[in-house]
């Protein structure tokens, strides 16, 4: 299987550096002489004249498979489309995938392989929080350099990692603050899976609906992962009646959700709701005609409408078939490679010290999601979106905030 | 509760008393595939999971296919037939291959069923393939049936639920009022003497683990109402299953239908007056409280020793 998924990687990526050859696309890149490898490369990673190799570390098998192969395929196609313009500093970007099998122990010591064995000189990889905590010690000690690209709690931050998703204050505030004018809420039932993100999360969002929007909290319940139960739950909802359900229910537990939300009669017609745990990818598990009209708060909708958009997407299926959707972790992901080449370039070099002492400061105006900028605390600056589901499985933006700086560790808010 | 009107509070406990019986339902289809393969056989299929989840990409498969030829409103009934077959011929097929060799050794069978579950999950994944997927629902599925405009019955729930019921009724009639029932009952009372009066034991064997399997495929199908489908889903519900079944006594398919009553009311009640995972918790410490009371579960197998 793996073998070929490669082989069809590789013949697709052929396809594409065609197609951009055709179209004369190749422009400007720096040819590899100008860089020679023992300047750009003081500290033994494999870097030669021509290639430079670097680390994917997701779960291409287990539970989170489903979530995170939208995160590869973004990552390769980045590497792809950068080759295509002639590489990093002159060389083509070879990639070494690994799996991290959805287990946290596995994804520390494919990271351990990862920067020791293969001595990549950086690492698009890891989703949940749990695995990024797994290989942050192994990319501290081994001065790795990591591309995370899932929206997450915040409460971190490392000189060898660069969050390419939103921490939790950039999602949840402005998403609070709109809906709180929009439709003149005062009441919030707050729902989650149970762990890390989730909690810390509705911690967040309780602050700041008691403390800036003068709000009440009328329930707070947080899910077991993977329990498909909700009737006791949605019996409260309705005995409690609450002006907006905002939610952060996960995976399977999350279909099981809409679905039973409807079938109880609580659709979008009866009931406000903000969630900041749906995506494109989870519409096609959950259905759209169960989402319809409810919203979403994310950065990316693979709907926006703007140039560098339009054309990712059209990059995208044509590499992945046109039936494949991209949601939020998806375009952050793609954002990886860009960022990091960006780095590099800036750096004039390969060493994970001088790179990522680079790219603080720096504008990404290609990103399909608009504009990000690379923040000191290496988060991103983005704006916040609102979508509105429709039938089909798309989301209408209605909302689009100013850039948010980002906050890993919010002051009064925890 | 004392900010709500009582007309508020009777529309509450009308419709948490359904969402019991509706977990209830769940549970019971869950486990009685189980029960009849645990309780009859002594075989611990960690694979069950799996099992319904042929059965639940069965009615994706299927509503896909009905959705192409615009018969989505007929399908579901017909689909859940084919995923019993389906479920049915492969667990036969993997107590001819598998199973059969391993009855002398439990423990083997424990192991040699949860590798095949990791295989099959993987046979999931490289088939219908990572993501989650949705079975396209018959119209008359969705929604909620309304006595009073504040009571929501999911219409689904009431399926389920009554699925449930034919299913039970159906295992009841084939074990206790069938020939074929009376074999395996036979069987497993006495193996030995079964065999001496001319029952082919190793075929009742075989069917009864098929039969098992069919009806883990059934509640598969049935679940797509409630849930999604992705290779893992089977996981989800084999902890659970497995609950009902030793709290009842594994022996005992009346055991089983009051463990699935017994827990899913708790649950169900104590998750709306305490948290939802709470709730869960509270339950569990129950069942474990009972069970060091009575390791037999709540109906003791009359299995000769």
């Amino acid at each position: 299987m793996s073998n070929n998924t490669r082989r069809h990687f590789i013949t697709k990526t052929g396809a594409l550096m065609g197609a951009l050859l055709a179209a004369g696309m190749i422009s400007g890149s720096a040819f590899a002489a100008d860089f020679p490898t023992a300047k750009v490369n003081t500290t033994k990673l494999a870097v030669t004249d021509t290639t430079v190799k670097v680390g994917i570390l997701h779960s291409s098998t287990g539970t989170m498979a489903i979530s995170e192969t939208g995160s590869i395929q973004a990552e390769k196609l980045a590497i792809a489309q950068i080759n295509a313009m002639g590489g990093v500093l002159g060389r083509k970007i070879e990639v070494i995938q690994e799996d991290g099998a959805s287990d946290w122990p596995t994804f520390a010591e494919k990271s351990k392989k990862l920067l020791v064995n293969d001595k990549v000189a950086t690492v698009f990889g890891c989703w949940t929080s749990a695995s990024r905590k797994a290989v942050l010690p192994v990319f501290e000690k081994e001065n790795g350099l990591l591309f995370y690209p899932t929206f997450y709690e915040g409460l971190e931050q490392s000189k060898n990692v660069f969050y390419t998703g939103q921490e939790a204050t950039q999602q949840i505030l402005a998403g609070l603050d709109w809906i709180a004018k929009e439709k003149k809420a005062k009441t919030f039932y707050l729902i989650g899976s149970d762990y890390i993100w989730p909690r810390t999360s509705m911690k967040i969002a309780r602050k700041h609906i008691e403390q800036k929007l003068g709000g009440k909290v009328v329930g707070e319940e947080y899910i077991a992962l993977g329990d498909t139960q909700f009737g006791s739950v949605i019996n409260k909802i309705k005995l409690k009646k609450p002006d907006v359900i905002y939610a952060a229910v996960v995976g399977g537990s999350n279909v099981a959700w809409f679905k039973q939300l409807n079938a109880a009669g609580l659709n979008s017609k009866k009931q406000n709701m903000l969630t900041i745990s749906v995506t494109e990818d989870e519409v096609l598990g959950i259905g759209g005609e169960n989402l319809e009209g409810f919203y979403s708060a994310m950065k990316y909708f693979q709907s926006l409408k703007n140039p560098n958009n339009e054309k990712f997407v059209a990059e995208f299926k044509k590499m992945w078939g046109p039936k494949s959707v991209i949601g939020d972790v998806t375009q952050a992901a793609y954002l990886g490679p860009w960022l990091w080449k960006a780095a590099v370039e800036r750096a004039g070099s390969f060493d994970v010290d001088k790179a990522a002492a680079a790219l603080p400061g720096y504008e990404l105006k290609t990103a399909p999601e608009g504009y990000v900028k690379v923040d000191p605390n290496h988060h991103l600056e983005s704006k916040l979106r609102v979508g509105k589901w429709l039938a089909n499985g798309q989301a209408e933006v209605v909302y689009e905030s100013d850039l948010i700086k980002p906050d890993p560790f919010p002051k009064g808010y925890q | 509760m004392f900010d709500y009107s009582m007309a508020e509070i009777g529309n509450i406990v009308v419709m948490q008393a359904f969402s019991g019986l509706s977990l209830f339902s769940v549970l019971l289809l869950m486990a009685l595939g189980l029960a009849i393969i645990f309780g009859q056989m002594g075989v611990i299929n960690m694979a069950h999971g799996e099992f319904m989840a042929i059965g639940a990409y069965t009615t994706v498969f299927l509503s896909k296919v009905a959705e192409t030829y615009g018969i989505v409103n007929y399908y579901f009934l017909f689909a859940i037939v084919i995923a019993f077959i389906i479920a049915f011929i492969i667990g036969y097929i993997i107590e001819f291959a598998l199973i059969r060799h391993l009855y002398k050794r439990p423990l083997d069978t424990l192991l040699a069923t949860w590798g095949l579950s990791l295989v099959m999950q993987q046979i999931f994944r490289s088939t219908f393939g990572a993501k989650e997927v949705s079975a396209v629902l018959p119209e008359w599925l969705m929604g909620s049936f309304q006595p009073t405009p504040d009571i929501d019955i999911p219409i689904n729930g009431v399926f389920v639920l009554a699925l449930a019921l034919v299913v039970t009724v159906g295992v009841y009639i084939f074990m206790f009022r069938s020939r074929w029932g009376l074999r395996v009952r036979a069987t497993v009372q006495n193996r030995v003497m079964a065999g001496a009066v001319g029952i082919n034991t190793k075929k009742v064997d075989r069917v009864t683990f098929a039969l098992g399997c069919g009806i883990a495929g059934v509640a598969g199908a049935a679940f797509t109402t409630i849930a999604s489908t992705g290779p893992t889903t089977g996981s989800l519900y084999i902890v659970d299953s497995f609950m009902v079944v030793v709290f009842g006594g594994a022996a005992s398919i009346l055991g089983t239908i009051a463990s699935a009553f017994g827990i899913a009311q708790a649950q169900s009640i104590l998750q709306f007056f305490m948290t939802s995972s709470m709730g869960k918790v509270a339950t569990l410490m129950v069942i474990v409280g009972i069970l060091m009371m009575r390791p037999e579960g709540l109906f003791a197998s009359k299995v000769r020793k």
